[in-house]
């Protein structure tokens, strides 16, 4: 088959919302998009487990420290299906953590802000894995089979981990007064950042559009973000705590919380590596690789003896 | 406390002071697949841990709960061995350390199904599948790194020497645990040392390793004689709950 025609079939598939297969023809720009979209995902995942491994060992009760144990241990479980998706594009998660490191390719902003308190297991529980729902729901329903199919059990995985955020978050706003304050602090800090999780608005986005039409993206940024708004502010009141944002209320007009002026150019700072955990998490990630390549290096060998003690036996 | 307590809390220690070390890997492992598996021995453990410090302030009758003996103790309350206490040093000292402990809690665990408490006989049936995973995760490591690549061979082998000294201290017996094991409540650790040795001496003959000749002996975690290191540990795992007296998480 000609191009021209492979390129029909293609289109044609998306436009009945059938699902792209690894086998199947897929224009270039579709597979070099899907690379970039999922190595991020992959990578913003075992990052993330940095700030959240933080408070480990510090965890305030058994009960917290296993429940903090398996959540970091589903974020790697999480980077691991996603490398798997981006191998059936034909690029091997080698290639891409080396990308990661020497920083061609990103991770989620939010992870370069620091972890301070205890509180802010719960609101990165609440918000930040709460904005990654929103974003990752419409995902189940991608155009490429192996990327939508991995994220349906991470959004199962996600939206546990968002309900334990919020229950922490709960129990420290009905603790002791320091404990509330600490809850209320860290709600502070994670907001305006949760916010910018959804990427820049709409009129500024330079992805989106192409996404869109091949059923990458489902709703727009600012679509997703007002979501995210309005399930969020009846949350915070249950949680007896404060949005800061002076500038939130309800439109009954619309049906929709109108909020402040996001700073954009926190975000643009952060994103081009000026935040404030940006070398820090990248040093630590080259670091757990670099100081694991002797490992990696004896397993292989290892393999490689076995295999030849094998076919010496053989 | 009475003694079934006493003893529960050791083999309780043991457990939550070895998911503090392995719980510090998260994030650092040299290959995610690793991450999960390191992440995953601490999360048995910690669930062994948690039963049977809760069981221990069961028997002692005072209210204390899970949490009060393990935030709330200090260092030479805690009646853990050395061993399990050590820092995590490189990949190599991680994986003896899981080696020496791992075969020595599946042989306790092991006769423990038939203690006559049916407790302890409950914990050591579940836990006994779990350490039999953690025993193979072990062996399969200290295989791959001592017979891999020259620098594997000499990290591995450094990591059993230097964990070696804690391993006598893991079949020593007392009036406590002597009384109990002859009431057929709890295994007498000097009971499995013989397997132990056959069990650890053939991982380390496949693994092209050699078994460390015996220099100084660590003594006394079981009465809370503890190495420098334990401290530390403790000061980073209860500094969060110590700050807020009283207070629920």
């Amino acid at each position: 088959m000609d191009e021209t025609a492979l390129q029909r079939d293609f289109d044609a598939t998306i436009d009945a919302d059938d699902r792209i297969e690894p086998r199947d023809w897929m224009p270039d720009a579709y597979r070099q998009t899907l690379i970039r979209q999922i190595a991020q995902h992959a990578h913003s995942e075992i990052i993330g487990m940095q700030p959240e491994g933080n408070w480990i060992t510090r965890a305030p009760s058994l009960k917290r420290k296993a429940i903090l144990m398996a959540k970091v241990q589903d974020e790697a479980g999480h980077g691991l299906y996603l490398y798997s998706a981006a191998e059936t594009l034909g690029v091997s998660r080698d290639e891409l953590l080396d990308k990661l490191h020497t920083g061609r390719q990103r991770y989620s902003s939010i992870f370069n802000y620091p972890t301070i308190t205890w509180a802010d297991m719960g609101a990165i529980g609440w918000l930040v894995d709460g904005a990654a729902i929103m974003n990752q729901v419409p995902l189940c329903r991608c155009s490429y089979g192996p990327y939508a199919r991995a994220m349906i059990r991470i959004c199962k995985e996600e939206s546990f981990h968002q309900r334990q955020g919020f229950e922490l978050l709960l129990t420290l706003s009905n603790g002791t007064a320091e404990q509330k304050a600490m809850a209320q602090d860290a709600v502070n800090r994670w907001w305006w950042p949760s916010l910018m999780m959804f990427g820049p608005p709409d009129s500024e986005s330079t992805h989106s559009e192409q996404s869109m039409r091949w059923g990458i993206k489902r709703f727009s940024n600012d679509e997703l973000r007002q979501r995210f708004v309005d399930a969020s502010v009846p949350q915070a009141e249950i949680l007896g705590l404060t949005l800061p944002d002076p500038q939130l209320r309800f439109n009954s007009e619309t049906g929709h919380y109108e909020y402040g002026d996001i700073d954009w150019s926190e975000f643009k700072r952060i994103l081009a590596g000026d935040g404030p955990c940006n070398a820090q998490r990248m040093a630590h990630r080259v670091k757990a690789h670099t100081d694991g390549a002797w490992v990696r290096e004896a397993a292989a060998a290892y393999a490689d003896k076995r295999a030849a003690r094998e076919e010496g036996a053989a | 406390m009475i003694p079934l307590a006493t003893y529960a809390l050791r083999l309780g220690d043991d457990a939550l002071v070895l998911t503090q070390r392995l719980s510090e890997w998260s994030s650092r492992a040299p290959e995610l697949e690793e991450d999960v598996a390191l992440t995953n021995i601490g999360l048995d453990l910690l669930g062994q841990a948690r039963v049977l410090l809760s069981y221990a302030g069961e028997l002692e009758g005072e209210g204390r709960t899970e949490d009060d003996l393990a935030y709330l103790r200090d260092e030479r309350e805690f009646t853990n061995v050395q061993l399990v206490e050590q820092p995590n040093g490189d990949f190599g000292v991680t994986i003896a350390r899981q080696l020496l402990f791992s075969v020595y809690q599946l042989l306790v665990y092991g006769d423990l199904r038939a203690s006559s408490d049916p407790t302890l006989a409950a914990v050591a049936g579940k836990a006994v599948k779990e350490v039999a995973y953690h025993v193979d995760h072990a062996e399969q490591w200290t295989r791959r790194l001592g017979d891999g690549t020259e620098e594997s061979h000499d990290r591995m082998q450094a990591g059993i020497d230097a964990m070696w000294p804690f391993v006598a201290e893991l079949f020593e017996s007392d009036d406590l645990v002597a009384e109990l094991a002859a009431a057929g409540v709890a295994v007498d650790p000097a009971s499995v040392q013989a397997e132990w040795d056959r069990r650890v001496d053939a991982v380390l003959a496949d693994a092209t390793l050699t078994r460390p000749t015996p220099t100084w002996r660590a003594r006394g975690g079981r009465s809370g004689v503890h190495s420098e290191h334990m401290g530390f540990l403790l000061a980073e795992m209860q500094h969060l709950h110590r700050s807020h007296p009283g207070a629920t998480w």
